[in-house]
């Protein structure tokens, strides 16, 4: 049997090696995917730029997302160029035909002065909490840099709001805000699982601040005991939101948040429930349409679905919300095809799915091509005093 | 004869159906005949004889008003669904 040392004689006479300085040429043409394959905590500490971490255990099963086209070169390096020898071995028995192993590897690279990168990654613990994130490629650890460092605002702390301050904040979006002026009331508890019995009579964002505080430390919560109306709600948001969920109970904040949305160029994901059914959809300035091109004024007061006459089941909002959820953190990552242009309508009692299309309309009042509302309208109330019981 | 979805906001007006069978060619001759059947939906659906601001109607997934509006052909057996604006989020 071979040592080691003879092994990795034997390895290196069969691949293709190149220096430092010659490494540095083949990464500035910018042509060969660049591929570390050390460990986490050697990555953490700088790596060449451009290059994509693979550790060396994970090179098989990886590979061929990264680089999938075979014929492209590869330059694979580590920290002194012996893992990386083999691991050029095994490119080539994959298939790869242009495959150089950094001689001297990443400690070469950096005695020659050249360029260094270095991210702030991922403290240990982190990575062991989003280690399911982080196992998805369209997630993986630049992703969760991106959720931690995402702000999404939720207005509304109730039925839509709980399931998904939740949910974004166990995924570890950084910052959250939560506009809500209400307080914890025990028919709230049939549904809204952010609170519990023991917080009842508390401000709900100081309710929903506590839990998310205990489920993810990594979260900051802004809490804005208020509820949302022309007055306040550019104050709201000149704090810097890449995202609203909208999980309000009524016309006048709803519009509100979207003329908002339109006005600051952030996107909405719209969420609605009553008694078995529910809606979803997103609306993205610019990409898509805007509530406004889908109902341009809110609906008499009198004509309005009586607030008292309502109710609905406890895991509806669970469905919506956690839907609202899974689009904010979409749009957040830049990933997949976020609910733009469609609504999603979803009934709980034959369990089933439809979606219907939504176009931008060019006439709309605030986002079509000659708009006539430039400013905050606060409609009247609906169901005043009676506002929890949608 | 075409089905007819009734959003959850509208039952109280239609003895609680969820789906009502309609008589009609086009969006308004459905219309018309829910209408002349369930009379007290006319406020929530109809404003000077056009459809009201707050409501669309989607035939086959599409917003009438992006067809022909009203008078936007429907055939049998398409999916013809009323959606008001809803709300709730609590």
């Amino acid at each position: 049997m071979p040592t080691y040392r003879e092994l990795l004689q034997q390895v290196r006479a069969e691949i293709s090696e190149v220096d430092a300085s010659h490494a540095r040429e083949l990464v500035d043409t910018g042509e060969p995917v660049i591929v570390d394959v050390r460990e986490q905590d050697e990555w953490d500490e700088g790596h060449i730029p451009g290059a994509v971490h693979i550790p060396r255990g994970h090179l098989e099963s990886r590979i061929e997302r990264t680089a999938p086209d075979p014929s492209r070169a590869v330059l694979v390096y580590c920290s002194a160029g012996n893992r990386s020898a083999f691991a050029a071995k095994t490119l080539e028995e994959f298939g790869y035909e242009d495959v150089v192993s950094l001689a001297g590897g990443f400690t070469d690279w950096k005695r020659n002065g050249y360029p260094v990168e270095q991210q702030a990654g991922l403290e240990a613990q982190q990575r062991a909490r989003y280690s399911r994130h982080l196992l998805i490629p369209e997630v993986g650890e630049q992703g969760q840099l991106k959720l931690l460092d995402s702000k999404v605002l939720l207005v509304g702390a109730g039925g839509l709001g709980s399931p998904a301050s939740l949910y974004l904040a166990a995924a570890g979006v950084g910052r959250i805000g939560i506009v809500d002026a209400d307080v914890v009331d025990e028919s709230n508890l049939q549904r809204q699982i952010v609170h519990s019995t023991e917080r009842l009579g508390e401000p709900k964002v100081e309710s929903a601040k506590r839990t998310i505080e205990a489920l993810n430390p990594d979260v900051q919560v802004v809490a804005y005991e208020e509820r949302l109306t022309s007055e306040n709600v550019e104050r709201i948001l000149a704090d810097g939101w890449d995202v609203i969920v909208d999980g309000a109970d009524n016309f006048p904040t709803r519009y509100l948040v979207n003329d908002a949305s339109v006005w600051h160029d952030v996107p909405v994901v719209h969420g609605s429930i009553y008694r078995f059914e529910g809606q979803v959809t997103v609306f993205k300035p610019g990409g898509g349409p805007c509530y406004r091109c889908l109902f341009p004024t809110p609906p008499p007061p009198e004509l309005a679905p009586s607030c008292a006459e309502g109710g609905v089941l406890g895991v509806l909002p669970g469905v919506i919300g956690s839907l609202q959820a899974n689009e904010a953190l979409k749009l957040a990552l830049g990933i997949g095809e976020p609910l733009v242009g469609r609504l999603l309508l979803f009934d709980a009692l034959s369990a089933e799915f439809d979606e219907v299309k939504l176009r931008r309309d060019p006439d709309c009042p605030v986002c079509g091509e000659h708009p006539t509302i430039t400013e905050y309208i606060d409609y009247v109330e609906f169901c005043a005093g009676t506002r929890e019981t949608a | 004869m075409t089905q007819v979805r009734i959003p959850p906001t509208l039952r109280e007006q239609t003895g609680g159906e969820r789906e009502l069978a309609a008589e009609g060619d086009t969006v308004r001759d459905l219309l018309d005949d829910l209408l002349g059947r369930f009379p007290a939906l006319r406020q929530q659906l109809v404003e000077d004889g056009d459809l009201a601001p707050f409501v669309n109607v989607y035939v086959e997934g599409e917003d009438v008003r992006t067809l022909d509006g009203l008078e936007t052909e429907v055939k049998a057996g398409s999916t013809v669904i009323l959606l008001p604006a809803m709300a709730g989020g609590t």
